[in-house]
């Protein structure tokens, strides 16, 4: 049977109908990659290997921002074993950019380069050191352009415009053509509300940029095909939109160009934009041959976009009684030279500016930058990361101005359902924000001077400084701190979000075995193995398969906004339902006269037959399909959002709401200004948790990926050149298990109605509230204010 | 790239002899790195994976002969009473597999002011034995590092073994790091107290062109243990004189800002390393008079 596609209506609500099935929802299943990938058996997509194939090599800019005068590609063409050198005038089609929202990249610098790092020439060779040194004989005369790298420097009256000519959708309402996108939010009367406060707190926080740092660089092979098309296959984190943006530059139809997910090493968002895609497909179409592109580490951190850089300035009022009177704030996020996902992060920032709090009067404003540094986009928690650092660190500051406890002045302002989003959205469904407080405030504290050991010396290992030996226990001091975050689930402010899941039931050697086909990106979340939970659950089957993701079957959407089982986790629980209503359509077709039951009980799929929510069996799987099998392609749909105004901010922008608190517990050694985070304890809404082995695995990577930009992650560009000083990961540092602490998890299931299951989008949530816990502990054990992340040794010790 | 491989280390250095432009490669950990990162492309390796002798070590009367090659996890295991010093900065170095493989004589033909040994080295006081076809001699340490990652060898000598004073008191060694574990050298302190001689020996790392002793923080510290009487009655060292030494020890850096610190902390560090590394040292001094294996 072919497979078709039907929609459902927009955000019905569907229950469990089907009863437990053994590896079905709420087990905790074991992943199918988790044992390849912990002995090194997993393929990665930098393991690929075709016969014949050629290795792909980029050529970037040593410089951030520069007209090129001439590009001379003949030594290097000359060389043996090249078989092609590219540059823009090789591009094929009209189209000659890329973008997720704007199309403003170029595939290869148009005469102008302006990012460290930008590719400008591409070389295919037989060998990937003969494509390395040709491409190091590719003679590039860079005429070097003034650099905008900050505010001040983007918006003065003679800036150099990164996009003159700019016609986007945002051109019209923006500023100035070096912002990308503007929003404000305008709540209440914050200036009036202002003179009802009897106490004010302003604050001026920066936000470093942070790197996804996933630990499998960006790779993959293309092979030509007979028709003039192309097969890619590569480890992404949404394959059709990089297909929607493959395709145009190609110049080949989209189904032309067909893609299946390789293994994936990680993507945080990294994997978001393109990085080789179309480069490889480039190569391999010019040369006739399969093209295989693996970045190094090095490269790796000029072939992806990072987490925004922010300034973010605010205010906020409280009467005497702790109540919260206005917010004020604007919130500055570097872009980078190009759009990527900017639009989108500046409706995040603003949106979530206030965070799980009921603020009535706001006024909020956002922006995104485009400037020479490295172009920044998507990455696991998504804008709300930075205004989540800046906010908490505000209800401390008023908090301690108030003389009251930090949690219970959060709890006192903390938002519930039923609460009023700056933008005018109500939250309509659990918000348990002061209960996720309390459960990480009513935690046992860990103990005191864990270094102390039965013998003589310290270990070492439990003190800051660690293997280090810095210090025995002097001028160690503790602190402990919270902070709390909300973040949103999905794609949103009217964006069609939808995820397409393909279910074929049949039966095979007498067993009914589901085939699950989607497209969605396994990038290490989980989702596969959520899929197959979900197929056992309704459709009562044991063995399920999971077919390769590809572009054969509609789109799964992006695997990030947390927003996967969601979606396609959805989708495929939408789809596994048409299947079995139409098995018992079958069932009644065949049987329905012989049994009254099928005409007036409520049936279920369980075990490989059709039984009676009493339990009785009407028919065996096998019998019913035979060799017939029922096989559907369904898209589903979140319920539709609104684009916010872009003057005032309102509208209903979010499919759903997310929450998660820490309590983070620090030594800090004073002296030296050295960091060891004991503990950082998670409390979490997940609405239903799938899986709970999934569940809390994220929720402690998110914890720890959190905790990394509070005192270690950070690129560093030099703000005379806007070149990146530390492309590697000897000075790019991210936390070993000996910065980890110990991460006890509180996992909370209250439904939401809306979603699949009642479930709520979790994989983002932890990395917000993670960071300014992490500082509030250092501020407590140390007195220092300390507005920026990371904490450095030098914030410390007053030694910058 | 040739890839030379002598069998033993006389063809070792016949090898380096007729190709003084060849990178000696051992461990790997360093120059595969770079090489890796392509910051250098030598015309010839030079694997001495196959020489014998380079992987031994042997404890004398004063000294401990240490081949080039003993890694840093034998170091740690085996030569923790010895070498105390060198063991801590060994337990320093990057992560388990990388002690596995790196060895001392890896850090001082790199001669990175970052190396973890070397503040170790310069503190227990140790000399370097190079060799080549021409003969062999003897390094003092203190003359070994001659710049930025530039040391003293011939361009046909090859580093043999370093000899090590056995430690005959307490000695200690810090690195600060931005994180916990696997990291470079922000900088770096080592400390030996040599109760038969009476004196005080230090070694600074990543706060100078080069690793350093802080010469005039061992002197004042000398003499100011000697007038207090100190070495005898075992007293307390009076904080004024541990600060003192930490400043003089501050003052003895050279740094730069990088990405990794700035040189104002790494001042600021290095006077701190001092003054715990004098604590701790000195405290076992009094404690047990005697040369105890490091404290982590």
């Amino acid at each position: 049977m072919a497979p078709n596609t039907r929609t459902t209506p927009a955000g019905t609500p569907t229950n469990v109908t089907q009863k437990h099935a053994r590896g079905g929802i709420g087990e905790s299943t074991l992943r199918p990659d988790g044992t390849l990938k912990v002995t090194g058996e997993f393929a990665y997509s930098s393991d690929m290997w075709h016969e014949d194939m050629l290795w792909g090599h980029t050529l970037r800019s040593t410089v951030a921002h520069a007209e090129i005068a001439s590009i001379d590609i003949s030594e290097a063409l000359a060389t043996a074993g090249v078989y092609a050198v590219l540059t823009y005038d090789d591009l094929p089609a009209k189209m000659k950019n890329y973008g997720l929202e704007i199309q403003d990249t170029p595939v290869l610098a148009n005469g102008r380069v302006r990012h460290h790092g930008e590719p400008v020439a591409l070389v295919a060779a037989d060998h990937p050191e003969t494509a390395r040194r040709a491409a190091a004989k590719i003679k590039i005369d860079y005429r070097e352009l003034p650099l905008v790298t900050d505010e001040a420097s983007a918006l003065a009256e003679d800036a150099p415009l990164l996009h003159p000519g700019r016609d986007d959708h945002h051109s019209g309402h923006v500023p100035h053509p070096n912002i990308v996108h503007r929003q404000p939010i305008i709540r209440g009367d914050a200036a009036e509300a202002a003179k009802k406060a009897d106490v004010i707190v302003t604050g001026e926080y920066v936000f470093g940029m942070q790197d996804q740092a996933f630990l499998g660089p960006e790779s993959g092979l293309a092979v030509p095909s007979e028709d003039g098309g192309v097969d890619l296959y590569v480890a992404t984190q949404w394959l059709h939109s990089d297909l929607r943006q493959i395709a145009p530059v190609l110049g080949l139809p989209e189904e032309k160009v067909r893609m299946t997910l390789s293994g994936v090493g990680g993507a945080f968002g990294g994997r978001e934009d393109i990085s080789m895609q179309i480069h490889a497909c480039l190569l391999a179409l010019r040369t006739g041959k399969p093209v295989k592109m693996v970045y190094n580490r090095f490269e790796s951190f000029f072939g992806h976009v990072h987490r925004h850089p922010a300034k973010l300035r605010y205010e906020h009022g409280a009467t005497k009684d702790g109540k919260i009177t206005h917010m004020k704030c604007r919130i500055v996020l570097d872009g980078g030279a190009y759009a990527s996902a900017s639009p989108a992060v500046v409706g995040n920032a603003s949106s979530l500016s206030v965070g799980p709090y009921v603020i009535d009067n706001v006024d909020i404003e956002a922006v995104a930058l485009y400037t020479n540094n490295p172009p920044c986009g998507a990455m696991r928690g998504f804008g709300a990361v930075q205004a989540c650092f800046a906010y908490e660190a505000q209800m401390d500051k008023l908090a301690a101005k108030l003389g009251m406890d930090p949690v219970e002045f959060r709890r006192l302002n903390a938002m519930e359902q039923g609460a009023i989003m700056p933008t005018g959205q109500v939250v309509d469904s659990p918000a348990p924000v002061a209960e996720l407080l309390r459960r990480v405030k009513a935690r046992p504290m860990p103990p005191e001077r864990q270094w102390e050991t039965a013998g003589e010396g310290a270990d070492v290992r439990a003190l800051p400084g660690g293997l280090s030996n810095t210090t025995h226990g002097e001028g160690v001091v503790r602190g402990v701190g919270y902070a709390v975050g909300i973040k949103n689930v999905g794609f949103s402010e009217g964006f069609d979000d939808y995820s397409t899941a393909r279910v074929r039931l049949e039966v095979i050697n007498g067993e009914p075995v589901a085939m699950v086909h989607t497209a969605m990106a396994e990038v290490g979340q989980g989702g596969v193995t959520v899929h197959a939970q979900i197929a056992r659950t309704e459709l009562g089957v044991t063995q399920v398969t999971i077919h390769p993701a590809d572009t054969q079957v509609g789109s799964a959407g992006s695997t990030s906004a947390s927003r996967q089982t969601y979606m396609t986790g959805g989708a495929v629980k939408n789809t596994c339902e048409a299947v079995r209503e139409k098995v018992l359509e079958i069932g009644r077709r065949k049987y329905g006269s012989y049994h009254p039951a099928w005409a007036t009980a409520e049936l279920l799929l369980e075990s490989g037959k059709v039984v009676t929510d009493g339990g009785e069996v009407l028919a065996d799987l096998g019998e019913l399909l035979e060799d017939e099998s029922v096989d559907l392609e369904l898209e589903f749909r979140h319920r539709p959002t609104q684009a916010f105004d872009l003057v005032t901010g309102q509208g209903d922008g979010h499919v759903q709401y997310t929450f998660a608190a820490h309590r983070a517990v620090v030594e800090v050694d004073t002296e030296l200004g050295l960091v060891k985070v004991i503990e950082l304890a998670c409390a979490q809404d997940v609405g239903k948790a799938l899986n709970m082995l999934s569940v809390v695995g994220q929720i402690q990577g998110g914890t720890t990926q959190g905790l990394g930009v509070a005192v270690m992650e950070e690129i560093i560009v030099d703000p005379k050149t806007a070149k990146v000083r530390n492309p590697s990961f000897t000075d790019y540092l991210i936390p070993t298990i000996l910065d980890t602490p110990t991460m006890p998890v509180d996992v909370l299931e209250l439904a939401d109605p809306n979603a699949p299951y009642g479930l709520r989008g979790l994989g983002e949530a932890p990395t917000l509230s993670s960071t300014p816990a992490v500082l509030a502990a250092i501020r407590n054990a140390t007195g220092l204010e300390l507005n920026k992340t990371p904490v450095r040794p030098e914030h410390l010790t007053g030694t910058l | 790239m040739d890839f030379l491989r002598p069998a033993s280390w006389e063809e070792a250095l016949a090898a380096k002899a007729e190709h003084p432009t060849a990178v000696p490669i051992a461990g790997g950990t360093d120059v595969m790195v770079e090489i890796n990162f392509d910051h250098r492309r030598p015309e010839y390796l030079l694997d001495l994976n196959r020489v014998e002798l380079l992987r031994d070590w042997e404890a004398g009367e004063e000294n401990v002969r240490l081949g080039a090659s003993v890694t840093y996890t034998q170091i740690m295991e085996q030569l923790r009473a010895e070498l105390p010093g060198l063991a801590l900065a060994s337990h320093t170095v990057a992560s388990p597999q990388i002690r596995n493989r790196g060895g001392v004589g890896g850090n001082l033909g790199t001669a990175s002011p970052a190396g973890d040994a070397h503040p170790a080295l310069l503190a227990a006081g140790a000399e370097v034995e190079v060799e080549s076809v021409r003969g062999s001699r003897f390094i003092p340490i203190d003359e070994f590092y001659t710049g930025v990652k530039r040391n003293a060898l011939q361009p046909d000598e090859l580093i043999k073994t370093v000899h090590i004073k056995k430690a005959d008191g307490p000695q200690q060694y810090s690195k600060v790091g931005t994180r916990n574990a696997m990291v470079i050298a922000v900088c770096a302190f080592g400390l030996a107290l040599h109760p038969e001689t009476r004196t005080v020996r230090t070694g600074i790392g990543s706060a100078a062109p080069t690793p350093v002793r802080a010469k005039e923080a061992e002197e004042f510290l000398n003499a100011a243990l000697e007038e207090g009487g100190f070495w005898d009655n075992g007293k307390i060292i009076t904080p004024s004189i541990a600060k003192q030494f930490a400043d003089l020890a501050s003052a003895a850096c050279n740094p730069i800002d990088d990405v990794r610190g700035t040189a104002r902390y790494r001042r600021h560090a290095v006077g701190i390393m001092a003054r715990r590394t004098l604590g701790w040292t000195w405290e076992q001094y009094r404690s047990t008079g005697a040369t105890l294996e490091g404290a982590a």
